[in-house]
């Protein structure tokens, strides 16, 4: 079985994994802010995933605006789009068990997933690469954009991971996520920082899509299919830890691109039996903070 | 209690007329779901877990159940047993490992492990991948029984599913069913007393596995074949939906749910998305809106007319209205 693995595959698997791994890091890091803010896991995360590629695809061919106006316009349109959401039904529903909120974004999910197939039907659509070149290696060939894609979702991570730990937003971010009612009795505006928060989450997904759109094909179900392992990256990695997210998204994606290459029958799957295995290892999550079972 | 068995003696009548009516294999898809959705409420109205990856004991009992009449020529209800013991035993290992998180957690374990699922049915060699398992064969039942005719084969799922609901409302009407409320309502609490609740939860979860894998089963023997859409998360969500949509922890709720989804996807199949679409739209409406579903809503609004009614004609005693409103 280890017969036949060129240094050309086995590299260009972990360079497919590293990609993986930048979107399930990205993906993960902003349900975790998410989740540790609101106590909402917002299972809209793949639509709105799907919404920033979207965004990004009709800008190109609709308004003729290129990849670069994309990453910045795409996050900014999809997150102000979570912040309604969030406004018209997360908020009445903050005080109730946190269930209703989980199925309030499924159903959210339903509704744009269907609403874009139905407009742009089912097959996927392509999206040129914005940098059609690549860098020698020697023993292989370096797609620059993917090369792109590893380095701007790891500036991405650490930018966010640093901003919430370090700044004094950050601060008001944690506290708020421990001891909302105190904060509030601090002066600061909780519920706007709820909905902002969101928004940036939602923003950071949609980035994602942006960032996928000239790897993976324009679908309206490919946000569906990122969010499940996503949301085993997130059990393996420990709910609410920001860090756990980032590093288990990267280290699942290598892992999921190793397999290709070694066993690729057992791709699909890899992710899900590691879950199971840090079920059984680590019952509350390899990152986990004290809180965490809940 | 006189008026209610009027009206199960009339569900009953109706029924039983229903397939002169109506076509057999539509009613007969409204009865499978209603097992599906009894066993969902089981473990999310009365247990108060949110399993969301339920397709997996429902399809995957479908394959069992298929594979058996396929390659072997035993009777009907033992290759029904045979899905219902699969998705059983399935429900028990995955249910062992998920209940080691709660709530929100549990969710998306069950997610990612009926995904799993899907994917070890897709490349299984005897699922048939994407085309799914075609030509599935209703044998006799009890080797006697011929089936064949769906009029008849109406029949037989309509009895299994009495049996089904009896056997649910025993379930949540038992001190097992007791303890499995108070689970819900305060877990550890129900430690304090001495009650191991993670074993409790874990039956429930493998009765309701079993029962899901019923519904399943029979969905196969009706189709006469399984797809990998009764895996789908798509098929977790709309049990989810019509749970939530008929009434959560009432026992006629998802029944009335599973028909009203049932009918709806059937009047919308030929459109395309819009199934999906206005499932996302109820489902939203529910959640944020109507929290008991329909029969809360209604019951609920009947006890407050009674209420009312009551009060206006004893209007010197109101610690009766309030004795009511405890009880």
């Amino acid at each position: 079985m280890f017969d036949g693995i060129t240094p050309q595959l086995l590299f260009g698997q972990i360079l497919l994994g590293l990609i993986n791994g930048s979107f399930y890091a990205m993906l993960s890091m902003g349900l975790a802010i998410i989740f540790g803010l609101m106590n909402v896991v917002n299972f809209a995360h793949g639509a709105q995933y799907m919404l920033g590629a979207f965004v990004a695809w009709l800008a190109l061919t609709e308004f003729g605006l290129p990849y670069w106006g994309a990453l910045l316009i795409a996050p900014v349109v999809v997150g102000l789009f979570g912040m309604v959401i969030e406004r018209l039904f997360l908020r009445p529903l903050q005080s109730l068990d946190h269930l209703y909120g989980l199925l309030a974004t499924y159903a959210v999910a339903l509704i744009v997933e269907g609403l874009i197939t139905r407009k742009y039907g089912s097959t996927g659509l392509p999206y040129d690469n914005p940098m059609p070149y690549g860098i020698r290696l020697g023993f292989m060939v370096l797609p620059a954009y993917r090369l792109w894609v590893v380095a701007f979702s790891l500036v991405i991570c650490v930018g966010t991971w640093l901003a919430i730990e370090h700044t004094r937003l950050g601060a008001y971010l944690r506290a708020a996520s421990e001891r909302p009612h105190m904060v509030e009795a601090f002066g600061i505006n909780v519920p706007r920082m709820i909905t902002l928060t969101y928004g940036f989450g939602v923003g950071l997904a949609a980035l994602s899509g942006v960032l996928a759109a000239p790897i993976y094909q324009v679908s309206p179900s490919m946000g569906s299919s990122a969010l499940i392992v996503v949301f085993a990256v997130v059990v393996i990695g420990g709910m609410g830890s920001i860090a756990g997210a980032i590093a288990s998204g990267y280290a699942l994606g290598v892992v999921e691109g190793l397999t290709k290459a070694f066993y690729p029958s057992a791709a699909n799957v890899v992710i899900f039996l590691f879950m199971i295995l840090a079920l059984f290892l680590r019952p509350s999550g390899l990152f986990a903070s004290r809180d965490e079972v809940r | 209690m006189a008026i209610r068995m009027l009206i199960a003696i009339a569900c009953i009548a109706v029924a039983l007329v229903a397939p002169f009516v109506i076509y057999p294999v539509l009613l007969m898809t409204i009865l499978c779901f209603v097992i599906f959705a009894c066993s969902f409420n089981l473990l999310l109205g009365y247990a108060g877990l949110l399993c969301f990856g339920h397709a997996m004991f429902f399809g995957g009992a479908a394959y069992i159940a298929g594979h058996i009449l396929k390659t072997t020529s035993v009777s009907l209800e033992v290759a029904i047993a045979g899905g219902v013991l699969a998705a059983a035993a399935l429900g028990a290992v995955i249910g062992w490992l998920a209940i080691r998180r709660r709530g929100i957690q549990f969710a998306m374990i069950t997610l990612a492990f009926s995904q799993l699922i899907y994917f070890l049915l897709l490349q299984a060699p005897f699922t048939g991948g994407e085309n799914g398992m075609q030509g599935i064969p209703r044998h006799q039942l009890l080797g006697l029984i011929d089936l064949r005719s769906n009029l008849s084969f109406y029949y037989f799922v309509l009895a299994v599913t009495a049996v089904a609901i009896f056997a649910f409302y025993r379930i949540v009407h038992s001190p097992f069913g007791e303890v499995l409320k108070a689970i819900r309502d305060n877990e550890a609490r129900v430690e304090s007393v001495g009650f191991d609740a993670e074993k409790f939860k874990l039956i429930a979860f493998t009765l309701s596995a079993g029962m899901a894998g019923l519904a399943g089963a029979l969905k196969a023997t009706v189709y006469q074949f399984a797809t990998l859409t009764d895996v789908s998360w798509q098929v977790s969500g709309e049990v989810i939906l019509m749970t939530l949509l008929g009434g959560l922890g009432t026992l006629a709720g998802p029944m009335f749910g599973a028909g009203i989804i049932v009918l709806m996807n059937d009047y919308l199949a030929g459109f395309g998305e819009w199934a999906l679409i206005a499932q996302g739209c109820i489902l939203l409406v529910v959640v944020v809106f109507f929290r008991r579903g329909f029969v809360g809503e209604l019951s609920a609004l009947t006890g407050y007319l009674l209420r009312r009614t009551r009060s206006r004609k004893e209007p010197s005693v109101p610690h009766q209205a309030i004795a009511d409103e405890a009880a």
